[in-house]
């Protein structure tokens, strides 16, 4: 099995994320060669062959371009696999190589199986495994499902590539920052998270009132922010805060991906839901099956006894 | 300007799936469908931009067997002028490829200046038919939108990034945009616009004629993940005894409630 790996940068420099390309590639075993748009004052710890796009001329963000640059790698390796991470990079650019290939593509592959690969699917709560039919495939790895054992290292011999080939039509106007965070919920020791399941903006103070009995920070899963029923500074997830608390109470979460990105790494984790298979349930330490709201007054309730 | 939305129909996420009589993907018994949550943020954002501009037409485009009629009412109700059901009793397990195939097909011919599209479906959750179907048909493709606008032949979207950040691109038409939750808010159906959508028109088109494509990849199987933690489940009895017991357990085993 030879595998080129689609390293990311993000914000210049090489993403944190790369090292679970290397854990892939540990754990598929055979040759690998990377690929890069990066800059060579900051290069990934890698110890093999690395193709590498100037970002100073292709942009951090240039599809077209960056695709090019892919397949210019790939002729030369001709991989069995092109591995991205499932990221916003990865799921951009993935199918647009796969594409130019004809060749098959898995998204959010969460680990290697039967000859074949495990992805999620169903919100995360069920398992496909899934097979290629073509001589080389893509893949895009779900965050979290090949973490590397040790520290990267190593300093990768370098080809420089300067694509040809066109933006595809698409031109980067820059960054928006995201709004500051006036509610820092990393440094909070606990966090009670409102979930899409708590039915009404109405139920958010009961929430409040019992991350206040627990001493802590209210938290939201995304749904509820795209709703209005709380700030976007209080968002729990891949693209809200990554939290990391001694306690953390989901509260009719049902733990998409996303949300589980940004507190799998709580020290206890309690999940109340009306669903005993919700993915949550994957990382929860204590499943309370309740209906969420009487279960809230309840415990906030006894906590302030 | 003529604009498209492609929309599939899922099955409630809160349901308990299991694997139909090939092991291969959901049997669909006991399984209520709807529109795939990121499709009504995409027919949301193209009603937007069909309303500010009489002139122009937004059809809604659905492959699958005759349940997903369902969605592309309500996308009528929503505000869609036409519909074109692509039934297929196979979809389920056709690869994103074949799919792209069956829209690039029908879309090819439409002469469509702007396509909107959910980021992925909730159930497969693949997100390549969007930029798949960008290159089979030469447009551009912005991914995971969260904002969009309109200026003569170029779209801004604002992509969705890591850590809160947005990556802000410019894209020429044609184009295919997919959409993000949170992009908009999609709108409730009146009850009126649901007896206007009955008189409106769902054509019935050919998967076969559109797209004869082979699978690039097979699903071989559907199952439920291995859980990695064995959590301590607490069920049964009243709310008060249920948290009585919590405390208890966070009392053993964290220092929160300490001190």
């Amino acid at each position: 099995m030879k595998t080129l790996l689609v390293f990311e940068y993000r914000r210049g420099k090489p993403a944190e994320a790369n090292q679970e390309l290397l854990g892939f590639a540990a754990a598929a075993g055979g040759e690998c060669a990377g690929v890069l748009v990066g800059a060579e004052s900051g290069l990934p710890a890698f110890g093999g062959k690395l193709y590498l796009g100037d970002i100073a001329s292709l942009g951090e963000y240039d599809p077209g371009r960056h695709a090019e640059l892919v397949l210019q790698a790939a002729q030369k390796e001709s991989p069995d696999l092109i591995v991205f991470l499932q990221s916003s990079y990865g799921w951009d650019l993935a199918p647009r190589v796969a594409g130019r290939l004809k060749a098959a593509q898995v998204s959010a592959v969460t680990g290697l199986a039967e000859g074949g690969f495990e992805t999620a699917c169903c919100n995360g709560k069920m398992r496909r495994l899934v097979k290629p039919a073509t001589k080389v495939a893509v893949l895009t790895l779900q965050e979290g499902s090949f973490p590397l054992s040790g520290t990267p290292s190593g300093t990768p011999a370098v080809e420089k590539l300067a694509p040809s080939g066109s933006s595809a039509g698409l031109e980067f106007a820059g960054y928006e920052e995201p709004e500051k965070k006036e509610v820092d919920l990393a440094k909070a020791e606990v966090i009670v998270s409102a979930g899409r399941g708590i039915g009404k903006k109405d139920n958010v103070p009961a929430i409040a009132a019992l991350a206040s009995a627990l001493n802590g920070e209210m938290g939201a899963s995304r749904p509820v922010v795209d709703a209005g029923w709380v700030d976007h500074n209080r968002q729990v997830g891949a693209t809200g805060q990554i939290v990391s608390p001694k306690l953390y109470v989901a509260c009719a979460i049902s733990g998409a991906i996303q949300h589980l990105t940004g507190m799998r790494n709580s020290e206890f984790i309690v999940a109340v839901n009306t669903d005993k298979d919700a993915p949550i349930s994957e990382v929860a330490d204590v499943m309370v099956i309740a209906d969420v709201m009487p279960f809230v007054a309840a415990l906030t309730d006894k906590l302030k006894k | 300007m003529k604009i498209l939305v492609c929309i599939k129909q899922i099955p409630d996420m809160a349901s308990k799936f299991k694997p139909n009589a090939a092991g291969s993907w959901f049997s669909e018994a006991d399984l209520a469908f709807r529109m795939n949550e990121y499709d009504e943020y995409a027919v949301e954002e193209a009603v937007k931009l069909r309303e500010k501009d009489p002139a122009s037409e937004l059809a809604v485009l659905s492959v699958g067997p005759a349940r997903v009629v369902e969605a592309l009412k309500k996308a009528l109700a929503m505000g869609c002028d036409r519909a074109v059901h692509v039934p297929d009793e196979e979809a389920y397990r056709k690869d994103p490829w074949q799919i792209a195939s069956i829209i690039a097909g029908y879309a090819k011919k439409g002469n469509f200046d702007i396509i909107f599209t959910g980021m992925q479906s909730q159930d497969r959750g693949s997100a390549q038919i969007g930029p798949l179907l960008a290159g089979m048909l030469g447009f551009s493709c912005v991914t995971t939108a969260i904002g969009f606008s309109l200026e003569g032949r170029t779209a801004t979207a604002k992509r969705e990034l890591e850590g809160g950040a947005k990556g802000v691109v410019k894209a020429a038409l044609p184009a295919v945009i997919t959409c993000q939750l949170g992009l908009n808010t999609p709108r409730y159906p009146t009850l009126p616009n649901i007896m206007k959508a009955k008189k409106k028109e769902i054509a019935v088109l050919n998967a076969a004629e559109l797209s004869s494509e082979a699978a690039l990849a097979g699903t071989e199987k559907f199952y439920a993940p291995v859980k990695k933690g064995t959590g301590l489940v607490l069920e049964g009895g009243d709310a008060a005894a249920l948290a009585g017991k919590l405390i208890d357990v966070l009392k053993e085993k964290t220092t929160v409630l300490r001190g």
